[in-house]
């Protein structure tokens, strides 16, 4: 039997991309009063497992704009395929009408006008309805709910309670599983605190005691579900110590350590699991490159670089699905066991539009309760912009734009320097710039805005450094962020080159002159992985910006110049 | 510490958060490149090294330069009639070339050892394993140590 | 400083096996690992001062051996395998460039 979706999959062989979409084109006319959540959720039910998937929530209790990517350079075998496909591409991919409800949720184009059409996404308690509306449907003990990570970060409420707010609500979704990355910022002795207590698994097989090399957490944990045996490993981001304060994590080591995860899969099996799942952090090509290599692995939830895609990748025998970020989505993967074996699946990536789905009562009221106490501050306007503001995509993003020039302002540098997170909302034209907003883009634990001197060799070797990060050809040397954002400086890139040869150009803004390799500069940063790093939190120095220049209006950025993709 | 670095030119000092300290493992002065294979002729000038029955156990990326993990393992019987002898591993990026050198016995069953080493920098890590009929048998892999940071 | 401290070693061994079964002995020792390749403040060559040699021998029979170079992180461990065939003790030496040997032993019980 060859259901329709099914087909669809098998008719994009080249890519094995199955366009599994729910809503299907609408016109645009047509779109605020066609989207209803019986449509939304309207699912062709298959076997009797169900697994529901979440990651990269980043803290967000309540809806928000966020914008697709409009640059997601892949780069090696992962050179023009999915994920690595944004607007027009992306739609011809997956068979998206322009202006469609899709579109809006998938893809960066016409956003502005898109997201006054389909107003905002996500919103735990709209979570909650569609989670408990599949409970309702397939029965609670046929339902896996899972949490990929990312989950305890991204928010003033997720920070100033040290995450508990993020906690409390996964704990009341009944999550069954989670892993992590963000959650290590909070520092070790926290996530052990909360690994303990949570009714929640908290899995990773890949973290291990500096000292002895013994497991820190529990690698894997079996569900009886929908009458099958599955069993879940749990894989933490593998560069968590690389890409966050290690002196957070001290004790641990991380890695990918596939050969320790082919075990734990064949241990899964003897121990009579009939579903192998991975809830992996590691990232979406990391994890397309693992699925080639490490075997027996039936479903890989990826997560960490915040692809969405309304449709299954398979690699040899394994099923790979991408959930996006920010809870604008979420996963149903309905799979059909048979003779201890995947038989058939039916997916579908549920956009979670917060006008469409009724809030359920009982989250929306905790939700509620956690804000309380912050409702004062969050709301506090610190201007308003006349741009558009958004953070994702490879390079720069019109919210660092503004971080950077509020860095360069209000430490007098000459150059500023922003990470290249992927998590962070959109405000569209108009909007004010509340503090939330800017605590979504910037609330996370080591926030200290630095000004040193640096030399202009050292800017290059930075920039080198995290190009190879993201443009390294092979996934497994790859970390997942964006680029470094820069103000005050422009360069141009060249992704195809390898290490060390991939930045050339650079030159400061304001005078048009080369960066001199020699010269010292005076250069403000935030998000140093160093310890004692000292200088005020960023989201101040940003506070302090905006009161200053009232509205903001952004030109459009050309200061980076991107060949070779 | 005795600054703020709250006011608008507040400078951070050295030391306070050598962003790029980190590029270097701080515990190496940087010194020539290490002559891997002048260490290598010592101890087996001219013989033959085929690719093979020796892996190497490193990570792709050095979460601390100053802790690198490195494992080998040797595809033996371990008998007193077929083991392995000797396990040398050498950096050649570190101020000096040799690592560490092992002698196995038929008793060890298995010829596996896990050590930690300190890398200056992105460079490779050589291993060479001698049987007890004299062969020898080379593995090598690069180990990347980065800045870090920026991750999302 | 750690290096004015006495080098402390800690071994994980297990107390009993089966005959012919393979265990893990797993070593750690703290000691500074001077490389003998910094610099202090003065410019002066910090001179080097590392644990060179470590020993494994069971029952006065020397089973593994690992000579350590200046490479070797501070505080350094050594892992290796052995078969178990008999009961007797292990005797783990380490071997400091200041001459000094630090010395560790375990029980081991086959049946």
């Amino acid at each position: 039997m060859i259901s329709r979706r099914e087909f669809l999959q098998a008719s994009a062989a080249a890519s094995a991309i199955a366009a599994a979409s729910g809503l299907g084109p609408l016109g645009r006319a047509a779109a605020q009063q066609k989207l209803s959540q019986a449509d939304i959720l309207r699912f062709d039910p298959l076997g009797s497992l169900t697994i529901v998937h979440v990651t990269d929530i980043h803290a967000q209790l309540v809806p928000l704009y966020f914008r697709e990517p409009e640059i997601n350079l892949g780069v090696g075998d992962d050179r023009g395929r999915p994920p690595h496909l944004t607007g027009q591409q992306f739609r011809d991919y997956f068979k998206i009408a322009s202006g469609s409800a899709d579109d809006y949720a998938l893809t960066y184009s016409d956003f502005q006008s898109l997201a006054k059409n389909y107003g905002r996404m996500g919103g735990m308690d709209r979570i909650a309805t569609v989670i408990e509306s599949i409970r309702a449907e397939r029965g609670v003990n046929n339902v896996l709910l899972l949490d990929g990570g990312d989950t305890w970060q991204g928010s003033w409420t997720a920070l100033k309670t040290n995450g508990q707010d993020m906690v409390d609500v996964m704990s009341a979704l009944k999550v069954d599983a989670m892993t992590s990355h963000w959650e290590f910022t909070l520092g070790a002795e926290r996530v052990k605190e909360i690994a303990d207590k949570a009714p929640f698994a908290f899995l990773a097989q890949n973290i291990r005691s500096a000292e002895w090399q013994e497991p820190v957490f529990k690698a894997r944990q079996t569900y009886e579900r929908g009458g099958a045996k599955v069993a879940v490993i749990g894989q933490a981001f593998p560069r968590t110590p690389v890409s966050n304060p290690r002196w957070m994590i001290p004790d641990w080591e991380f890695g990918i350590r596939e050969a320790e995860l082919a075990k734990e899969v064949e241990t899964a099996r003897s121990e009579g699991a009939d579903v192998v799942v991975l809830l992996s952090h590691n990232g979406f090509d990391v994890d397309r490159k693992l699925a080639s290599r490490v075997k027996g692995i039936d479903v890989i939830l990826t997560a960490h670089t915040h692809d969405a895609m309304p449709g299954v990748l398979r690699v040899g025998d394994s099923i790979l699905i991408a959930t996006g970020s920010h809870g604008k989505f979420v996963s149903r993967l309905d799979l059909d066991i048979r003779d201890k074996k995947v038989a058939g699946f039916r997916y579908k990536l549920i956009p979670i539009f917060s006008d469409a789905i009724k809030p359920d009562a009982a989250m929306q009221a905790m939700v509620k309760k956690i804000r309380a106490p912050f409702e004062k501050e969050l709301g506090r306007e610190l201007g308003r912009t006349e741009s558009l503001l958004y953070r994702r995509g490879n390079f720069n993003g019109t919210y660092d734009d503004l971080i950077c020039n509020a860095m360069l302002k209000e430490r007098d540098a000459e150059i500023s320097l922003s990470p290249g997170f992927r998590w962070g909302g959109t405000l569209l034209p108009g909007d004010p710039i509340t503090f939330e907003s800017l605590s979504n883009a910037t609330a996370m634990s080591y926030p200290a805005c630095y000004r040193m001197e640096m030399s202009g060799r050292q800017i290059a070797e930075i920039l080198e450094d995290v190009a190879d990060n993201i443009f390294h050809p092979d996934p497994y040397f790859q970390g997942g962020g964006d680029m470094v954002r820069v103000g005050g400086m422009g360069y141009s890139i060249d992704v195809s080159k390898p290490m060390n040869s991939r930045i050339t150009g650079m030159a400061l803004l304001k005078t048009g002159q080369p960066i001199d390799p020699a010269r010292n500069y005076v250069v403000a940063g935030w998000a140093s992985v160093n310890e004692n790093v000292l200088g005020p939190p960023v989201w101040e120095v940003v506070s302090k910006h905006l009161a200053d220049v009232k509205t903001v209006k952004l030109e459009p950025n050309t200061s980076v110049k991107v060949s070779g993709a | 510490m005795s600054q703020t670095a709250n006011s608008r030119r507040d400078f951070l000092k050295t030391g306070s958060i050598a962003v790029l300290a980190s590029i270097l493992a701080p515990h190496m002065v940087l010194a020539e490149e290490a002559d891997v294979k002048a260490a290598l002729d010592k101890l087996y000038s001219g013989k033959t090294m085929a690719a093979g029955k020796i892996k190497l156990d490193l990570p792709q990326i050095a979460e601390n330069g100053l802790v690198v993990p490195v494992g080998i393992d040797v595809e033996s019987p371990m008998t007193d009639a077929d083991y392995v002898k000797a396990v040398h591993i050498f950096a050649d990026g570190n101020p000096l070339p040799n690592v560490i050198s092992y002698r196995f016995t038929p008793d060890c069953g298995k010829a596996s050892a896990s050590a930690r080493m300190r890398l200056a920098k992105t460079q490779n890590i050589l291993a060479v394993a001698e049987m007890s009929n004299g062969q020898l048998f080379t593995a090598k892999q690069e180990v990347k140590v980065t800045i870090g940071g920026c991750g999302g | 400083m750690a290096d004015e401290k006495k080098p402390v070693p800690r071994v994980r061994v297990p107390a009993n096996a089966k005959a012919g079964e393979l265990i893990e002995i797993k070593t750690l020792i703290s000691h500074v690992m001077e490389s003998g390749q910094r610099r202090d403040a003065a410019g002066a060559v910090i001179p080097r001062r590392i644990i060179n040699k470590f020993t494994a021998a069971f029952n006065g029979k020397t089973v593994f051996e690992a000579d350590w170079y200046a490479s070797i992180s501070a505080n350094p461990y050594q892992s290796f395998f052995y078969k178990a065939k008999e009961s007797g003790e292990f005797v783990f030496t380490w071997k400091d460039d200041d001459g000094s040997t630090y010395e560790t032993k375990n029980k081991l019980t086959v049946g």
